[in-house]
């Protein structure tokens, strides 16, 4: 981790020392452990601030779009492909962003971590033997690193950036057992009822607070569905009907596009895990299109597109 | 001021006897370590384990949906298009573990929704339906800064009720004639020993000594609005903001909602729904215009509004209590505290 903190403060000085770029977008230590929030550097002193850890879990893809000049990023393999799709998409121009690569070890679950200990949490450290020692009030625990992997995480084959200017790191080895999809097939077994308990047994905690949405590199649509008035295609409060129509929606629209990067999980506050929608869709169009998100900038996203190939009969 | 003892092992028949009079409304954890007050079920008790709950308990007067009204557009009906109440239920309702943080807020949300010209029925007779028997904070969580917001862990400000945990039993200081009602009910009545008081103040600077973190506001205040908001660190306060209405969802004191009307096969009703600050649909106008359209003027005006124009209007502290739940559950960790410092330095 020091390496790669290390490494990050020196590209990010060079390319602003060098005017390669006018801002650099990285992470920051948090005021609370386990999160490291975003932020943005524009001045060689302000490099020092900048950070790594296992709670980088916000996708900085999302802050590509909102900013004029080049600007350089740091890129987990998801956050990486989340650029890419944004290249694919006309989002981002290539030239305009400079990306630093950064090759994945995988990112923490808070929730879990908060499951395990089971009380208020003062401090989390990563020791170097693949431990975590996590502290609350006079107790302590340790933990194996990998059982407070994000799930997303667990099952990421991406490990490494996609599309690079420079990297912080050698590239990282990707497991080859991984059942990528473990969690989608167990949905996909149960009845058609138990299926549908199960998503409203997911989201029955919602506060429709869009910070699944909102942490979500693409989403980016000017005005939300959810937001419009004319016409007003859901309603706006808290009932069931209105909560699956958000989330069933919102995965749909990021079909072929969702990188997994597990960032509305990240950022819900109610720890909702909603890649129980957009992993089938993964999965979908794996199996269906070979397609998958962001490891291209040459090619329209599955749903954007068609070929005399598809399964479909309508297509032919 | 009373004083009553409940043993603990009495507390259960207490709480169940109640029930008579009283729906309860306590905190449960639900889901994925989150937390809120709801009302119990049957066999349900408050979870007094828990110090913060995930959501402020400000839904048991103000849900995040609230039917207003109900109509037809039906031409054919003699109501056609004229409001009718909804069907409401304000009996007593006691909510019991409430904390002394979240009682405040109580009284700085009814600032907002009972005033000398308004009075916002749905929110005062729910308000006045309840009796609030709170919990003392004996134990405080790390991002808890409310003795610097004008309350504390052990504050009555709002209470009926405050129970303090002392072991094998609660003792209980009986605060209003509300609280003295609900104590009855349960069957409450014992005289807590000559020493509790002295116990109470004792646990009560413990506690309040426990509390690190803490927040100054006084410069703030003193300061010309303008040059607060033309601060430059806006620019890097915003920066990480998504713009999810997180922490103006889980804010005890935060109060916007939104009215819309809902119509299918003729019949409407009008709906209240929470709102936030953080939302670019919060301040866009029927023009398209929308003069807040950018985060950086969102994150502003929340902070400004908490810290600064909340202060200027009431002369009454700052809109905040010190609970910590946005800190602890910003997705991105824009934390009030920080922002607070910058803005009275």
């Amino acid at each position: 981790m020091q390496t790669y903190i290390e490494k990050i403060r020196e590209i990010a000085a060079r390319l602003l020392k060098e005017e390669t770029v006018e801002m650099v977008i990285g992470f920051q230590e948090g005021t609370i452990p386990m999160i490291s929030p975003p932020m943005s550097v524009r001045t060689v002193e302000d490099v020092e601030q900048l950070t790594w850890s296992s709670h980088c879990c916000i996708n900085l893809a999302n802050y590509l779009t909102d900013t004029k000049g080049k600007v350089a990023v740091f890129a987990k393999g998801c956050d990486c492909r989340s650029i890419v799709n944004h290249i694919a998409e006309g989002k981002v121009q290539r030239e305009d962003v400079v990306i630093i690569g950064v090759p994945c070890h995988g990112m923490m679950e808070r929730h879990t971590i908060i499951s395990l200990f089971g009380e208020e949490i003062e401090e989390v450290v990563e020791e170097d033997d693949g431990t975590v020692t996590v502290r609350g009030k006079g107790r302590e625990e340790k933990y194996q690193r990998s059982d407070l992997m994000r799930q997303n995480c667990r099952v990421c084959v991406h490990r490494n950036p996609v599309l690079y200017d420079e990297l912080v790191g050698d590239l990282v080895e990707v497991p080859a057992d991984i059942r990528r999809h473990e969690e989608v097939e167990k949905i996909e077994a149960l009845g058609t009822d138990e299926r549908w308990e199960f998503f409203e047994d997911l989201i029955a905690t919602c506060i429709r607070c869009y910070a699944c949405r909102d942490s979500c590199p693409t989403c980016y649509c000017p005005t939300c569905f959810v937001d419009e008035a004319q016409p007003q295609w859901v309603g706006k409060g808290d009932e069931e009907p209105d909560v699956m129509t958000f989330h069933i929606l919102r995965a749909f629209h990021t079909a072929g596009r969702c990188t997994d990067c597990g960032a509305c999980v990240s950022s819900c506050p109610m720890g909702i895990d909603m890649r129980a929608f957009t992993k089938k869709l993964e999965k979908d169009c794996l199996d269906l299109w070979d397609w998958e998100a962001g490891q291209t900038a040459d090619e329209r996203p599955a749903l954007e597109t068609f070929q005399p190939s598809d399964p479909e009969d309508n297509f032919k | 001021m009373r004083i009553l003892q409940i043993d603990k092992k009495d507390w259960s028949a207490g709480l169940e006897q109640s029930r008579k009079d009283y729906t309860l409304i306590g905190p449960v954890k639900e889901g994925n370590n989150v937390s809120k007050f709801r009302e119990l079920a049957a066999d349900e008790e408050p979870d007094f384990s828990i110090t913060t709950t995930t959501m402020s308990p400000k839904s048991v007067v103000f849900p995040q949906s609230e039917v207003m009204f109900t109509f037809t557009t039906d031409s054919g009906s003699p109501d056609c298009n004229i409001m009718q109440a909804p069907e409401t239920n304000y009996s007593p309702r006691a909510v019991i573990g409430i904390r002394p943080f979240d009682a405040l807020a109580m009284n700085i949300v009814k600032m907002n929704f009972d005033t000398p010209e308004y009075r916002d029925p749905y929110w005062c007779d729910a308000y006045e339906a309840c009796t609030f028997v709170g919990l003392a904070v004996t134990d405080p969580e790390s991002c808890d800064f409310s003795t610097s917001t004008g309350t504390g862990p052990f504050d009555r400000q709002g209470l009926d009720v405050l129970l303090v945990d002392s072991g094998d039993s609660f003792l209980a200081e009986v605060l209003t004639d509300k609280g003295e009602a609900w104590m009855n009910s349960a069957g409450f009545d014992r005289e807590a020993d000559t020493d509790a008081e002295k116990v109470i103040t004792a646990m009560r600077a413990d506690a309040e000594k426990k509390i690190a973190s803490t927040v100054k506001f006084a410069n703030i205040d003193k300061k010309e609005t303008l040059d607060l908001y033309n601060e430059e660190y806006w620019e890097s306060i915003s920066f990480p903001c998504l713009n999810c209405g997180t922490c103006t969802y889980a804010c005890p004191t935060c109060w916007c909602f939104d009215i819309q009307d809902e119509t299918a096969h003729k019949k409407g009703r009008r709906m209240k729904n929470w709102d936030s600050c953080m939302f670019p649909n919060f301040t866009i106008h029927t023009t398209g215009h929308n003069p807040r359209d950018t985060k950086l003027m969102r994150v502003r005006q929340r902070f400004m509004h908490k810290l600064k124009y909340h202060q200027s209007k009431y002369g009454k502290g700052i809109m905040c209590v010190g609970c910590g739940r946005c800190v602890t559950s910003c997705p991105v960790n824009i934390d009030i505290r920080e922002v607070c410092r910058q803005m009275n330095s």
